[in-house]
């Protein structure tokens, strides 16, 4: 805006004399680490994807699965002599107000709970007798299967043997929102590592200006060194950024310290950096490097336990889901973050990782096209 | 005077299915103070040849010095003391002119200070711009600022007035002479041969990776035999052999491209009455008729059958 004030005129510019400048060792590193995030603050979708966008997701996700009401059950009876009677038991039990029951004729019960209309039917065959009928495939038939039939047989009379008290909880660290935080850290330092470093060398090369600073003195540690100095720095933001908006709005407890969480995430950014910089390394055009990143990160983000736990997939793929840097990444940063794990109890996990970003850099350095 | 700029005997063939002959034996030396043009067309190999000794491609075989130095043990040696604009590279748009220019200062150990170079470069007014927001021209003076920064003793340019309008071409030809009057030497590729004309003390014609011609702009058109070009067209049957007009008083050489008939000579006002003697005799038509100076381009065109633009 106010180009002119900082121009000096020819005239003006030769009567100062200018001293020759010469240049330190890290001179380049430097300039080239503040060229970079001079253009990440002067681009706005970047800052857009990295900074925002997970807050949107977190702020989407935590409130979709807040503090959600137990869910009501629908159930058929079976139109019948004895409908009428399985119907006052079940409305006159204490279940009653999470059963939503509906009596309909065979048909077109039957057809509702093929459609999901119902979870349960129930088809009173003499009085004192009922048959269940339901797909013990789908979770909530099974839940319903169970709590209608304690409702009818409680109803009926069947006393309890065995006293029991429950304690429900929703408290602040068990909840969903608790679990998904640092789901959503580890996944955004991911794509913000493969992104950052992958697609920002491709662009480079696409764009010949790689060739051109390997054209100059310019050491190419020093410009490696350099990018990876400018994530370790978005890093930081991220995670604060992140972890702060947990804590604000969905009044998360962070139990581990935060220089610890710092590291943890300094190791990932550093792990994602490496393979960024490995599926980087061949690649000419945008378009296949893009491919390739999308390739790398896809198993991840549905095994590595950003959105649900990967508990739920079988035993003998475990051993393969705990090898990924991003479980170890997001297992790493729960820990820290909901039970207060010092970070030696997650050495394994960091090795993980730093053998993750060692290995792919090696590679990526035997194998980078620098012109 | 001695060679800052040598190669001896340079090859590159890109392997693949169908291997590529891109560079087939091509010495050059190149003396100190001296504006050096590559000349070809498209395709002729250029390109490969100015990036081998920018010391950015591997030859596959052959020999290259700069400054006396060797690419494969005293690189960076060689990086401090050499300026290199590429053919087409985007630099990062979001950044100022200015912080461009002090980027790229910042690769070497004793660059120009920014301000100077901003200046040479006709640059103040936009040194606050992002690289985004500049002309073609402006963008091609950028590139060369950040091979001038670096203070160097060689300045080597790929195409650099490439799809630039008049005007700019001029400005980059007047920053290039500047920098050779500074003692810099100059090695350039292009494919107008008005540019290799005006602005190179020495040319090297290349055609198919090889230099096909060497010399001054005027040797290389002495050397055609005549510095007049004379091109007719005939209507009408007659259709004279190159043997007949070569026959004609003062012509040197004879070429003739589908009808349009080129005779190099060293006189035209002995030709040209002989020229419409011969026709009238004939009783033929002239079509067109002009007289020219010769340039490179017929220099190459008498060499290869082809003009520099074709495809």
């Amino acid at each position: 805006m106010s180009i002119a004030q900082q121009n000096p005129s020819p005239e003006t510019f030769q009567k100062t004399p200018v001293t020759a400048r010469r240049n330190g060792r890290s001179a380049g590193f430097r300039y080239l680490l503040r060229a970079r995030m001079l253009e990440l603050a002067r681009e706005r979708e970047v800052a857009f994807w990295i900074f925002v966008f997970p807050l949107l997701l977190a702020l989407g996700l935590g409130f979709a699965f807040r503090n959600k009401p137990a869910d009501k059950t629908t159930i058929a009876i079976v139109a019948g002599p004895e409908a009428r009677n399985v119907l006052s038991l079940v409305q006159n039990s204490p279940e009653h107000a999470s059963i939503h029951v509906e009596i309909v004729d065979e048909a077109r019960a039957k057809d509702g709970l093929r459609l999901g209309k119902y979870d349960l039917l129930v088809e009173p065959l003499a009085p004192g007798q009922v048959q269940y009928d339901f797909d013990p495939a789908r979770p909530e038939s099974v839940l319903s299967h169970a709590e209608v039939d304690q409702a009818l047989q409680s109803a009926a009379g069947r006393k309890d043997v065995v006293a029991t008290r429950t304690f429900t909880s929703s408290e602040p660290g068990s909840r969903y929102i608790d679990f998904l935080i640092p789901g959503l850290l580890g996944m955004n330092l991911m794509n913000s590592g493969m992104w950052g470093i992958g697609f920002a060398l491709v662009d480079m090369r696409q764009r010949k200006l790689l060739k051109r600073f390997v054209a100059t003195p310019l050491r190419r540690g020093d410009f490696l060194l350099a990018l990876a100095s400018s994530r370790l720095i978005l890093m930081v933001i991220e995670v604060c950024l992140l972890l702060g908006f947990g804590v604000l709005m969905f009044h998360i407890r962070v139990m581990g310290a935060l220089l610890s969480i710092l590291l943890i995430g300094a190791v990932g950014a550093i792990a994602f950096g490496g393979l960024g910089l490995l599926t980087a390394s061949r690649a000419r055009k945008i378009e296949s490097v893009s491919g390739l990143i999308n390739l790398v990160m896809m198993p991840m983000w549905i095994f590595s336990g950003v959105f649900f736990s990967y508990e739920r997939f079988p035993g003998a793929v475990q051993p393969f889901i705990k090898a990924l840097p991003l479980t170890a990444l997001n297992d790493a940063l729960r820990a820290t973050i909901l039970e207060g794990s010092t970070l030696a109890s997650q050495s394994g996990r960091l090795l993980v990782l730093g053998l993750w970003g060692g290995i792919s850099f090696f590679l990526a350095l035997r194998w980078f096209r620098w012109t | 005077m001695s060679a800052v700029i040598e190669c001896r005997d340079l090859r590159k063939t890109y392997p693949g299915k169908v291997k590529v002959e891109a560079v087939r034996g091509l010495s050059l030396e190149i003396q100190a103070g001296e504006c050096f043009g590559l000349l070809g067309p498209n395709g002729a190999g250029k390109t490969t040849t100015i990036e081998i000794l920018e010391g950015l491609l591997e030859p596959t075989s052959g020999h290259v010095t700069i400054l006396d130095l060797s690419w494969k043990s005293q690189a960076r040696e060689i990086r401090e003391q050499i300026g290199i604009s590429l053919q087409e590279t985007r630099l990062s748009e979001k950044l100022t002119v200015r912080e461009t220019i002090n980027l790229f200062a910042s690769f070497y150990r004793a660059p120009r200070p920014a301000e100077e170079v901003l200046t040479a470069l006709q640059l103040n007014e936009k040194a606050d711009a992002q690289v985004g927001d500049l002309s073609g021209g402006q963008k091609q003076r950028l590139a060369v600022a950040t091979a001038l920064v670096a203070s160097p003793r060689i300045l080597f340019l790929d195409e650099p007035t490439t799809g630039l309008d008049p005007q700019s071409r001029r400005q980059l030809w007047d920053i290039i002479r500047t920098f050779q009057q500074g003692g810099g030497t100059v090695l350039l590729t292009t494919h107008y041969m008005d540019e290799a004309e005006r602005l190179c003390d020495r040319i090297a014609i290349v055609d198919h990776g090889q230099i096909i011609a060497e010399g001054s702009p005027a040797e290389l058109i002495a050397k055609l035999g005549g510095h007049h070009v004379v091109e007719f067209a005939l209507s009408g049957d007659f259709d004279g052999d190159n043997a007949a007009w070569q026959s004609l008083p003062g012509v040197e050489s004879v070429r003739n491209d589908d009808g349009m008939v080129s005779l190099s000579v060293r006189e035209p006002h002995r030709t040209i009455p002989a020229l419409l003697e011969r026709v009238d005799q004939h009783s033929a038509e002239l079509e067109h008729l002009t007289t020219r100076q010769a340039s490179l381009e017929d220099v190459f065109v008498n060499l290869t059958g082809r003009h520099l633009r074709e495809e």
